[in-house]
């Protein structure tokens, strides 16, 4: 058994002219929660597909548990899949569902039974196996979904946006509940979400796709504090993060009013080259009132809009006549048109290159 | 953050308002004898009656003597209720030198109805399936030729089929003697002929074929209208080409099921120019026995049993709308959706 549950090497995939996937490259390893983060139309379900065996790749391979799966059927490459639209069988039982893959597999009946009934308890939806999935509520019918990978007893489980179509509360819950599922079974998940708080929350790593490449592959963390350019910094983020233009000199980043010195930001290994630059800067790393005064870098705004959300404010205001969010705690008390003392810590900051748009 | 609804509350309580005032309240009050209705219901009745006449006149005049027939009251009720020309019509009615009237066309067309159908219905889900579902190079341009067929008029191919009929119908007499002795041992078994032109075998493949292009696009339509995540699922789940079809597919299909097969038995069933050209006397259907029956010149008119056999003729459509007219107009809203 080899390290890496998942790898798919070079993939490849055209509907004719249109490349969805390039020179697609990823090694998943065994046991690891993947999240594929994009946007719609950035190729995140078609790479899930190809995996799964549903698209055939136009050129390259994909490893399962190290063994070539590329010419294999979906069923025969060790992969339960659950769907956006949770895909049950309406005229079978939750049970009939449950079983429907065991008996193609032509698995005997005594472990069919032991294996629904081992799924059914784990998912806590014992009481509705004689149910048709009509008569199921959203959540009920997406643990059966999950259930009828789950009896397959399969290495690794594809997840297309299994909770985009139920309301936000069941979804917060699902997602706690999918996480406890993945703690308790310790399969390799790979998940495809264009929903950033699920991202978050559920994955080891996270890739963010765009236009059918992988522009970064690494921990919720580093992606949220080390974005590699300047579209991953954009993606990820609620409100977004804020850019200003400006440049970079003498270890010094300068933008209209705001300066700021660059001794505690980590470059990375290309350097901090003098130049245009853009930095980026999260609202919520914003500090206002006596924090600012301490900050490496302050500078004073006019709040134009003010949105309070009860646990946090969020303040649009300019910066060099472009818009500029600041997220401030809940409690502090902040008017329309009141100008604010802010403070920036570089540290926290990104800094991006103006022409190539990559990390500095 | 109050809504609209939290508002009203809050003010209602702040100043309450004490009774109604005058005007509107509640649902607006509708008049039974609108001009709208009248103008609806009289003409939803008026274009009833048109249409349920014909039927009135038919039945009470096939129950009718010849001699009251005579007397030239077509509206009236019969005074005196008789079953027999309902008998003739069925037993005894001559077309030609065959004498056992219009249940030697029923049998023929029932031979011809049931393979017809399970046949063309068989083939057309099949083929609907593959068209919605698993897709081929070229599978579009495939099932926009057979859409074509749809449009060509019946009468431009009736020549052609002929020919085709007997040309099939030599080929396979061709085989079946080529192949003498290796599939049959007794003497003399080899000897027949196969003949597709003028039997009942050549008649049900001609309906199954000209059945084809709006049965693959109703079922096409409808396979498409089930979601791919489903198709996937059963994928995933090991299920192969004929697994979905019957496990997943054919038990969502009920409605367009009976949508083809309604269209198919009465299409079938009141098929005249086909049965007319494609069978000989013996394997006449019955609508061809019905119209030698009613057209006869020689002997008396006797419109009792004309009538008769026209609506023995008819019972089958009818009673297949009957039976099936609720399925039958959910099917066709499901086939409809998309394209």
């Amino acid at each position: 058994m080899t390290d890496h549950s998942v790898q798919i090497k070079d993939l490849d995939l055209h509907f004719g002219a249109v490349k969805v996937l390039q020179k697609l490259n990823l090694d998943i390893r065994d046991g690891e929660f993947l999240v594929l983060l994009g946007s719609s139309g950035c190729g995140k379900s078609t790479l899930l597909n190809c995996i799964a065996g549903l698209l055939e790749p136009t050129d390259g391979q994909i490893f399962i548990k190290g063994e070539n799966v590329t010419w294999k059927e979906p069923s025969e490459r060790g992969i339960g899949m659950v769907f956006q639209s949770y895909a049950l069988y309406p005229q079978m039982t939750v049970e009939g569902n449950l079983s429907f893959g065991l008996k193609n597999a032509r698995v005997p009946k005594d472990e069919i039974r032991r294996r629904v009934d081992r799924a059914a308890e784990i998912l806590q939806i014992e009481p509705l196996l004689k149910r048709k999935p009509g008569a199921l509520s959203g959540g009920q019918r997406q643990r059966v979904a999950i259930g009828r990978a789950l009896v397959r007893d399969v290495d690794v489980f594809l997840f297309d946006e299994p909770l985009s179509n139920l309301d936000a509360k069941l979804r917060a819950d699902l997602r706690v509940e999918l996480k406890r599922l993945h703690h308790q079974l310790t399969n390799t998940m790979i998940y495809v979400t264009h929903d950033q708080v699920e991202a978050m929350t559920l994955a080891d790593r996270i890739a963010i796709m765009k236009g059918g490449l992988i522009m970064q592959l690494d921990t919720p963390d580093v992606i949220y504090n080390k974005p590699v350019n300047k579209y991953v910094a954009d993606f990820i983020g609620s409100p977004s993060m804020n850019f200003v233009d400006g440049t970079l000199s003498g270890g010094t980043f300068t933008a209209g009013e705001l300066t700021m010195r660059t001794d505690r930001y980590e470059f990375a290994s290309s350097g901090g080259k003098d130049g245009p630059a853009i930095a980026g800067i999260r609202p919520e790393h914003i500090v206002t009132g006596e924090l600012a005064a301490n900050a490496p870098a302050t500078m004073e705004v006019k709040a134009e809009l003010v949105e309070p959300m009860g646990s946090d404010t969020l303040v649009w205001s300019r910066m060099n006549g472009e818009p500029f969010r600041i997220r401030m705690d809940g409690h502090l008390p902040v008017k329309d048109g009141e100008t604010l003392t802010i403070g920036i810590d570089p540290a926290r900051a990104s800094l991006f290159d103006t022409a190539t748009e990559e990390r500095l | 953050m109050a809504d609209i609804g939290m508002l009203n509350t809050t003010k209602a309580a702040e100043e309450p308002i004490h009774g109604m005032i005058d005007g509107p309240r509640g649902a607006r009050p509708k008049r039974a004898f609108s001009r709208r209705n009248i103008a609806l219901y009289g003409v939803l009745i008026i274009v009833a009656i048109y249409y349920l006449l014909p039927l009135y006149v038919m039945i009470v005049t096939s129950l009718k003597t010849m001699p009251e027939i005579r007397i030239g009251n077509v509206f009236s009720l019969p005074r005196e209720i008789t079953f027999e020309p309902w008998i003739k019509a069925w037993a005894e009615a001559c077309t030609g030198v065959n004498c056992d009237g219009l249940s030697r066309g029923f049998w023929n067309s029932v031979r011809i109805l049931i393979p017809s159908v399970i046949i063309s219905i068989s083939i057309a889900c099949i083929s609907g399936y593959t068209l919605s579902k698993w897709k081929f190079k070229g599978s579009e341009v495939f099932f926009t030729i057979l859409l074509m067929g749809a449009f060509i008029p019946y009468q431009v191919m009736l020549y052609p089929v002929v020919i085709i009929l007997r040309e099939i119908g030599g080929f396979m007499t061709d085989i079946w003697q080529g192949t003498c002795g290796i599939f049959t041992s007794a003497e003399g078994s080899c000897r027949g002929r196969i003949q597709l032109f003028g039997s009942v075998w050549g008649l049900v493949l001609v309906h199954t074929i000209f059945g084809m292009p709006i049965l693959v696009l109703l079922f096409r339509n409808y396979f498409s209208s089930i979601p791919d995540e489903l198709f996937k699922a059963a994928r995933v789940d090991g299920a192969g080409f004929w697994q979905i079809l019957f496990r997943i597919m054919l038990p969502m299909s009920l409605p367009i099921l009976v949508v083809a097969i309604i269209l198919q038995v009465t299409g079938i069933w009141n098929d005249f120019l086909f049965g007319v050209v494609y069978t000989r006397a013996e394997q006449y259907p019955m609508t061809v026995q019905l119209n030698n029956i009613v057209n006869s010149v020689q002997g008396i008119k006797e419109y009792n049993v004309n009538m008769a056999a026209t609506m023995l003729t008819g019972l089958v459509p009818l009673c297949i709308y009957f039976v099936s007219g609720k399925l039958f107009v959910r099917g066709i809203a499901a086939g409809a959706v998309k394209g």
